[in-house]
């Protein structure tokens, strides 16, 4: 036998389902049906070549053996900005998965599960009281697909009266899914700028203002962490000149019981779930975006809505002016649990703790860092906070570098490289749940890799030297991309 | 307070730190106004115990599968899901993770990706796939999307009007916005399947796409072959749209039967009913469209040291990274069902997959014979169907409380969608629906 290698000890590379098992061999068990199915032998197919064949234990171990390759929220720190990685607590999950939820079928008649359309009305109700704002839909899949049904929102309500308007204006700090959202909807991009500490003044608003202009999409609290605190003069601005107001609730994990979105002039909003409300990001989603909106934009929203009729709820279609449906079915129900499960864990204290204490975190991440790296905007910062490797430069140690080196260190690194108005952004979230000693553990850890960049560079810019694999080479993965595994070696 | 580890001596050492007396005094910047509303009006928390207790009960007031039988499809699926399978999604460290940006810390999430694609190839017969975006109705508006972006010189799609309908109502809604796409139905036939006449009449050389369901809507196996050549007499794209992906591992994939773009719903492989939600979609296409698709991709590179590796790749196509110029706004990939599907795949295996796909087909057949021959009832087409088909029934709404003293659900009320269809009513078996169970069904419809 050869050197045993990492492969072998489960922290390395492993080999794909592919290359796994043996012919013959399946971990289910089903007896045969009797009968035939009499679909025409034409329309057959042969069998599945080059699908797995493997027994239940040799898949739970590959699988098993593969989430060890992985950081999360549970075994590491993981101050991603703009993603919220809070604790999901275990509760969201047991209350998902009662045969209750977990075992209804979507086109069952509303008669028959009372206790879900009842959920889904309060769950509207209780975010619509949070964010101040008049109406609620769910069914949006996630953030982006709620930004998309909120600008269709806007067009309509605008074309209703006359004109749905060209163009939507977006900070340079904002998500790039608000661009793209925005294409998504028929509407061409105008880019304002952010002044020198970050923020939106209303009168960069007041110059790209038209009647051209449909709506104005803002992050509150930006994406630089930073309060947009002229959001009021700028929501005055915009609908003055007869355009609406969409704000991009990503960053309402800042704002429980500090300050309602509804009251900011606020049309429109997105709130993810995956986020403010705890449910798990699952490497990717599912998550949740539902929309909220001010009452003169209510008859646009999607349908079904779920309406109340005494005790009962329906679900009703015959709204004429609705944008249609924006999903299948009532959006992602099972993520709508788990958020409703957290919202009544905690209640109205216990949210607006959860916001306080996510500021708190905050701030003492960025006094703690704040003499070593720098701070692109001195402007006070809410739930995160962003450095740049500015002083990391000189010694030719980028971003990227204090990326990677964090992984040795064990924290999963802040976002990178976003927002793009700063040069070699680190966006740092911390989220409420985390105790203070994790936050000095991870202060003394940057604190330790700025050391490092000063008297030992190479060790910061050959990092991580103790993940399963090292840096990858990404520009070979798009020039010659390989997308599948084939049989006999991908080509 | 829950989930909020901060101690009295811990908050004001922290303050101390930071420098502020208050907290109050973090938040002075936010205008008074703003911050003398805010105060949120819900009930107080709840303990653990009183959580549980009233999901619970909200839990019991619903009719689920596990006390009721339904013979529910129509783009979900009650199937069985290996206790694996929850078992792996479970773990933390693929259900606390994010989106894997950090490749070296992200191989779990991006290998079973890579898996992920390449199953749905194998299924599909399709060259490549994405990781997966949000579910099957915004798969097929993207698909829709895509077709456009390929051939934007030309303005007109043709959906069939037996592709699901909630799904065309998604495509409708994508589309409204993008005022030079003209959206055009195309009706079905008495087999159930796409009017393969009205079809080619409807095609020209403006035509982008077809949109067919593979099954479609009605469970019906739409014949693709005459569909194929009737869009490459006019250029056309072939777009396929599959709500019960279990029914490709009997029947011919859609890319055996040239599909250029073959998109679908994953839920009804390893994913609970979960009321519609959350599911994926998939979304494979042919290899020369690859830099047109939406949605992640994971692609197989090397670190330094030679060792293989997965990354997210082609993002250039992205959001975050083209902004307004993105192929499509998307972000998320659904991953944790994609991995249940990955994880449910894998231990069914080849032979498994195609035992399921003929216990469904063989059992929906055997019950569609007894309610033709036992309850009289009369097929309402006669197309070839995988695991759910439409007959029709007098006097629905009558008896359906007779069917609901029973916890029987029979079916679906095609009316609501077919106004025309006043008394069919699709009905889905699989291999959940146990022999007592089709007995109750037929013997009720029996008895009228």
């Amino acid at each position: 036998m050869s050197e045993p290698s990492q492969r072998d000890n489960g922290r390395g590379p492993q080999p794909l389902i592919f290359e796994s098992g043996s012919p013959g061999r399946s971990a289910f068990f089903w007896p045969e049906e009797k009968g035939a199915s009499e679909i025409p032998e034409a329309l057959l197919r042969e069998e599945i070549a080059g699908f797995p064949e493997m027994g239940e234990l040799e898949v739970l171990r590959h699988f098993t053996r593969l989430s060890h390759l992985n950081f999360s929220i549970e075994s590491q720190f993981y101050p991603l900005g703009s993603c919220t990685m809070k604790y999901n607590p275990k509760v969201n999950e047991v209350a998902a998965r009662l045969p209750g939820f977990a075992l209804l079928h979507p086109l069952l008649p509303p008669e028959l599960i009372p206790g879900a359309l009842g959920l889904l009305a309060e769950l509207e109700t209780m975010l619509a009281e949070i964010a101040g704002m008049d109406a609620v839909t769910l069914q949006p899949a996630a953030g982006a697909q709620g930004e998309l049904t909120g600008l269709m929102l806007i067009r309509a309500f605008l074309t209703e009266r006359g004109n749905p308007r060209k163009k939507i204006l977006v900070p340079d700090t904002a998500h790039g899914t608000n661009p793209a959202s925005s294409t998504l909807c028929g509407y061409d991009v105008v880019q304002i700028s952010s002044n020198k500490q970050g923020i939106i003044e209303a009168e960069a608003v007041e110059r790209a203002m038209s009647e051209d202009v449909a709506a104005l999409m803002i992050t509150n609290p930006n994406t630089l962490g930073v309060f947009e605190r002229h959001i009021q003069a700028i929501a005055d601005t915009v609908h003055r000149r007869g355009g609406l107001v969409y704000l991009d609730g990503a960053n309402l994990n800042a704002l429980m019981g500090i300050a309602k979105p509804g009251h900011m002039g606020v049309d429109v909003l997105h709130i993810n779930l995956h986020k403010t409300f705890s449910t798990p990001h699952g490497g990717g989603g599912p998550g949740a975006g539902p929309v909220g909106v001010k009452a003169h934009l209510q008859d646009y929203l999607p349908t079904p809505r779920i309406v109340k009729n005494g005790e009962r709820c329906e679900l009703r279609e015959d709204f004429p002016k609705s944008v249609g449906r924006v999903r299948s079915f009532l959006g992602n129900f099972g993520i709508l649990v788990r958020a409703y499960t957290y919202m009544i864990s905690l209640g109205s204290d216990g949210l607006e703790e959860a916001s306080r204490m996510a500021v708190l975190n905050a701030n003492y991440l960025r006094k703690r860092l704040e003499n070593t790296y720098f701070l692109p905007s001195p402007e006070p910062s809410m739930h995160e906070c962003v450095f740049t490797d500015k002083n990391q430069q000189k010694n030719g140690v980028t971003t990227l570098d204090i990326a990677k080196r964090l992984l040795d260190y064990g924290f999963h690194p802040p976002t990178i490289y976003f927002p793009l108005v700063v040069s070699g952004a680190l966006m740092i979230e911390p989220t409420e749940t985390e105790t203070r000693e994790t936050l000095d553990a991870f202060a003394e850890a940057m604190l330790s890799i700025a050391r490092e960049a000063k008297e030992e560079p190479a060790v910061v810019k050959s990092a991580p030297h103790t993940t399963p694999v090292g840096r990858l080479d990404e520009a070979r993965a798009a020039r010659r991309p390989v997308l599948r595994w084939e049989p006999g070696g991908s080509d | 307070m829950r989930y909020t580890p901060h101690t009295p001596a811990d908050k004001e050492r922290m303050l101390r730190t930071i420098g502020v007396a208050a907290f109050e005094d973090l938040i002075r910047h936010i205008p008074a106004e703003l911050r003398q509303n805010a105060k949120i009006s819900l009930p107080p928390g709840l303990t653990e115990v009183a959580v549980k207790r009233r999901m619970a009960a909200l839990a019991r007031q619903n009719a689920s599968a596990q006390d009721w039988s339904f013979f529910l499809g129509g783009g979900i699926y009650h199937h069985a899901i290996p206790s694996a399978v929850d078992a792996i999604i479970s773990r933390a460290e693929f259900a606390t993770s994010y989106t894997p940006y950090q490749p070296e810390v992200s191989q779990g999430t991006l290998q079973a990706m890579y898996e992920f694609q390449t199953l749905i190839c194998q299924l599909s017969g399709m060259e490549v796939a994405n990781a997966g975006v949000y579910d099957g109705a915004s798969a097929a508006a993207e698909a829709v999307l895509m077709a456009r972006r390929i051939q934007d010189e030309r303005h007109r799609v043709l959906v069939s009007r037996a592709l699901h309908p909630q799904y065309r109502q998604v495509i409708a809604t994508f589309l409204r916005n993008l005022v030079d796409v003209e959206l055009v139905e195309i009706p079905f036939t008495e087999s159930g399947a796409t009017d393969p006449e009205a079809l080619a009449r409807a095609l020209d050389d403006r035509t982008m796409c077809v949109v067919v369901g593979y099954p479609n809507f009605f469970g019906v196996v739409e014949e693709l072959a005459p569909l194929r050549s009737a869009c490459d007499r006019h250029g056309a794209l072939l777009a396929t749209v599959t709500t019960e992906p279990l029914s490709l591992a009997l029947l011919k994939p859609p890319g055996a039967w040239g599909a250029d773009i073959a998109v679908g719903e994953g839920q009804s492989l390893g994913v609970p009913m979960s009321l519609g939600g959350p599911g994926y979609g998939f979304f494979a296409t042919q290899k020369k469209f690859v830099r047109s698709l939406p949605g992640r991709l994971v692609g197989e590179t090397v670190d330094g040291e030679g060792r293989r590796g997965f990354v997210l790749t082609l993002s250039t196509r992205e959001q975050h990274i083209r902004r307004e110029k993105a192929t499509s706004n998307i972000c998320t990939s659904q991953s944790l069902c994609v991995l249940a599907s990955t994880v449910f795949m894998s231990l069914l295996g080849k032979q498994g997959m195609r035992r399921l796909a003929e216990v469904n087909a063989r059992r929906a057949h055997r019950v569609r014979e007894r309610l033709v021959k036992e309850a009289g009832l009369a097929p309402a087409f006669t197309g070839p169907f995988f695991n759910e088909f439409a007959v029709n029934v007098g006097g629905l709404t009558e008896r359906s409380s007779r069917f609901f003293e029973k916890r029987i659900v029979p079916g679906i009320e095609l009316s609501q969608w077919y106004p025309e269809m006043r008394d069919a009513l699709l009905v889905c078996v699989t291999e959940m629906n146990e022999e007592e169970e089709i007995d109750g069904l037929v013997r009720t419809f029996t008895a009228r």
